[in-house]
């Protein structure tokens, strides 16, 4: 175990969390194993309410602690299982270690605070410097995100969305963080933005030394950033593999059907093909393959067990009976 | 457009304080205040009679150049008696205040941003506190601790006290829910800090405007106290005292009511207008 550790920089075993809502139990994630090498970027892929912000919170362990249950599994970062270390030593793996872009930069800066102390208090926290050194780096990471740094003054409502959006992720980069937790970070921004800030996560990324979890429901920023991409549906891993060998060779009937969902410049099709049906009721998930009621593939073995996930091509895994 | 070179970074002090003075209502209503205070506090000085001076030949006399406020039913000459009661009423106003909102803030604060079972037994205790009517509570409380200065002050801020810890914890419950606060945490901030640089900066806005008008209540319930022998005992002139004595000449005497009450008055408008400012000056949103 100490080997494959060693190996390994994140990876979760069997995580399980639930939700608990009005008396109902929402299954949110039901045992994701995950795997992510230093210096990697993974892709994971799929529909909201899948549960994939909530393993981007569980790594970060930021979770609502009322609402919210680990029922189990591990996650190791570093070696270390972030969900049995104290709160104390956490607060130090936040930012120092693992990092999070949020998803809408509208909300996730203070309003009453300028974006330079909002940059500074991160620095400050996890570094022993004084008040106006902070102040000079946090300014020097707005000037990295392509911001000038006598903006640091000023409030967040005087920056437009993607300016934001490049102060949010200049605040998960001040410390310098060996994983960069990215949920889906360009949906809040419109389309040309995208492309400048996702150029700039890539960028940063390289330049840090970061490794990077992308969560997104897009598959062309997949395409364009990550190294390996993992599917989610219902709060199961379907498909995991190298990109090339996925994309190629989508093997689950989701992940073929999310293929279809996409338009393509390269081929003549008069109407896309969605998939059939909505996604299941995370309180009341179907027996067996949660994806069988909507699967055109499903056999009677569906129904009725699980499938576990096996190896089809080298690291390309998939959780199909028929595959 | 240029944009000339900083000077070195402003603490927030120093931001609030320029902003601040851009509202002039609220800086006219703070050298009000201001020298309200100071005419109170320098009394000795400027106070042509002794507060508790008896003139049996003056009774209830109308304003004069002898008595510029006119006397009441002692003969005491209202204008030296309302310089001598501010010293009381604006402290008993500021510092009641001033203590029901710093306790109140404390405890909703936590009950709003822990919730669940913290939530619960705050707030629990605190409905028992409000089943009483505020002023019913400060009675007792002070009917325990005997009259005083600084037992009226304890009193009365128990019974604000509970008002204000529930504004806080409902605006926090509505903060707590935005990302910026699960940013924080994920940022590797404690507790403590979020809750005082996060998430009350954001959710102070209503506490403060409520706690201006909450002033006027608190010189007002301390005349209460004084009326039923637990607030400053009676040669001590106070405003809410000297109007709530005034009442049963309302109608044959009516200047002995009008002054202390139009300096009560004054004194509720002047922190109603510098609330304003000050929720102004802190809201960044309005900025220039």
């Amino acid at each position: 175990m100490e080997q494959n550790m060693e190996k390994k920089f994140l990876e979760i075993k069997d995580l399980r969390v639930e939700y608990t809502s009005e008396g109902k139990i929402i299954h949110a994630v039901n045992g994701v194993s995950l795997k992510l090498e230093k210096g990697h970027s993974l892709g994971l892929v799929g529909e909201t309410g899948a549960g994939k912000t909530t393993i981007a919170k569980s790594i970060m362990r930021i979770l609502n602690p009322v609402a919210s249950h680990v029922r189990g599994g591990e996650i190791y970062l570093n070696g270390v299982d972030v969900l049995k270390v104290p709160e104390a030593e956490m607060r130090q793996i936040r930012s120092k270690v693992v990092a999070m872009i949020f998803q809408d930069p509208m909300t996730a800066l203070n309003p009453v605070r300028t974006v330079g102390d909002q940059i500074a208090e991160v620095i400050k926290i996890h570094n022993n410097v004084s008040v106006a050194k902070s102040w000079t780096m946090a300014e020097d990471m707005l000037e990295r995100v392509g911001i000038l740094r006598e903006r640091a003054s000023e409030y967040p409502h005087q920056f437009s969305g993607g300016m934001k959006q490049r102060v949010v992720i200049a605040i998960a980069l001040a410390c310098n963080p060996e994983l960069l937790l990215a949920d889906e970070p360009t949906t809040a921004l419109d389309v040309t933005i995208q492309a400048q800030v996702l150029e700039m996560i890539n960028q940063l990324k390289v330049e840090f030394n970061s490794s990077l979890l992308l969560i997104t429901h897009d598959l062309g920023i997949v395409a364009e950033t990550c190294d390996e991409v993992a599917v989610i549906y219902a709060g199961k891993i379907v498909e995991n593999g190298p990109i090339e060998s996925v994309f190629n060779r989508p093997s689950h009937p989701y992940t073929v059907g999310l293929f279809g969902a996409l338009p393509r410049l390269d081929e003549e099709v008069d109407r896309l093909s969605p998939i059939a049906g909505m996604p299941p009721d995370p309180t009341n998930l179907p027996e067996g393959c949660s994806f069988h009621p909507r699967c055109p593939r499903a056999t009677e073995q569906c129904r009725q067990k699980d499938p576990q996930m096996r190896e089809i091509d080298a690291g390309h895994f998939c959780a199909c009976h028929n595959v | 457009m240029k944009k000339s070179i900083k000077a070195p970074r402003e603490t927030s002090f120093v931001i609030f304080c320029r902003r601040f003075k851009k509202e002039k209502a609220a800086v006219a209503c703070l050298i009000i205040i201001v020298l309200m205070a100071l005419a109170c506090y320098l009394a000795p000085l400027i106070a042509p009679y002794a507060y508790d001076e008896i003139n049996s030949k003056a009774l209830h006399q109308l304003p004069s150049w002898q008595h510029i406020f006119g006397t009441d039913d002692m003969g005491r000459d209202i204008f030296s008696r309302i310089l001598y009661g501010g010293r009381y009423s604006l402290a008993i106003g500021v510092l009641a205040t001033g203590l029901g909102v710093l306790v109140g803030a404390i405890f909703g604060a936590i009950a709003g941003f822990f919730g669940g079972k913290v939530d619960m037994i705050i707030m629990r205790i605190f409905d028992v506190f409000q089943a009483l009517p505020s002023i019913l509570l400060s009675i007792l409380i002070s009917s325990v601790l005997g009259a005083g200065f600084t037992n009226m002050i304890i009193a009365l801020s128990v019974g604000s006290m509970v008002g204000y810890a529930r504004l806080l914890r409902a605006s926090i419950l509505s903060v707590r829910k935005i990302d910026y606060v699960e940013a924080a945490t994920a940022i590797g901030c404690s507790s403590a800090r979020i809750i005082v640089r996060h998430v009350i900066p954001n959710a102070m806005t209503p506490m403060i405007v409520q706690a201006t008008m909450g002033v006027a209540q608190q010189i007002l319930g301390a005349a209460t106290l004084a009326y039923i022998g637990l607030g400053i005992p009676a040669p001590s002139p106070e405003w809410g005292a000297m109007l709530s004595a005034a009442k049963d000449y309302i109608r044959t005497y009516p200047h002995m009511l009008v002054f202390p009450g139009v300096m009560i008055a004054i004194t509720v408008l002047c922190f109603n207008m510098i609330g304003d400012g000050v929720r102004d000056a802190l809201d960044p949103k309005l900025k220039d």
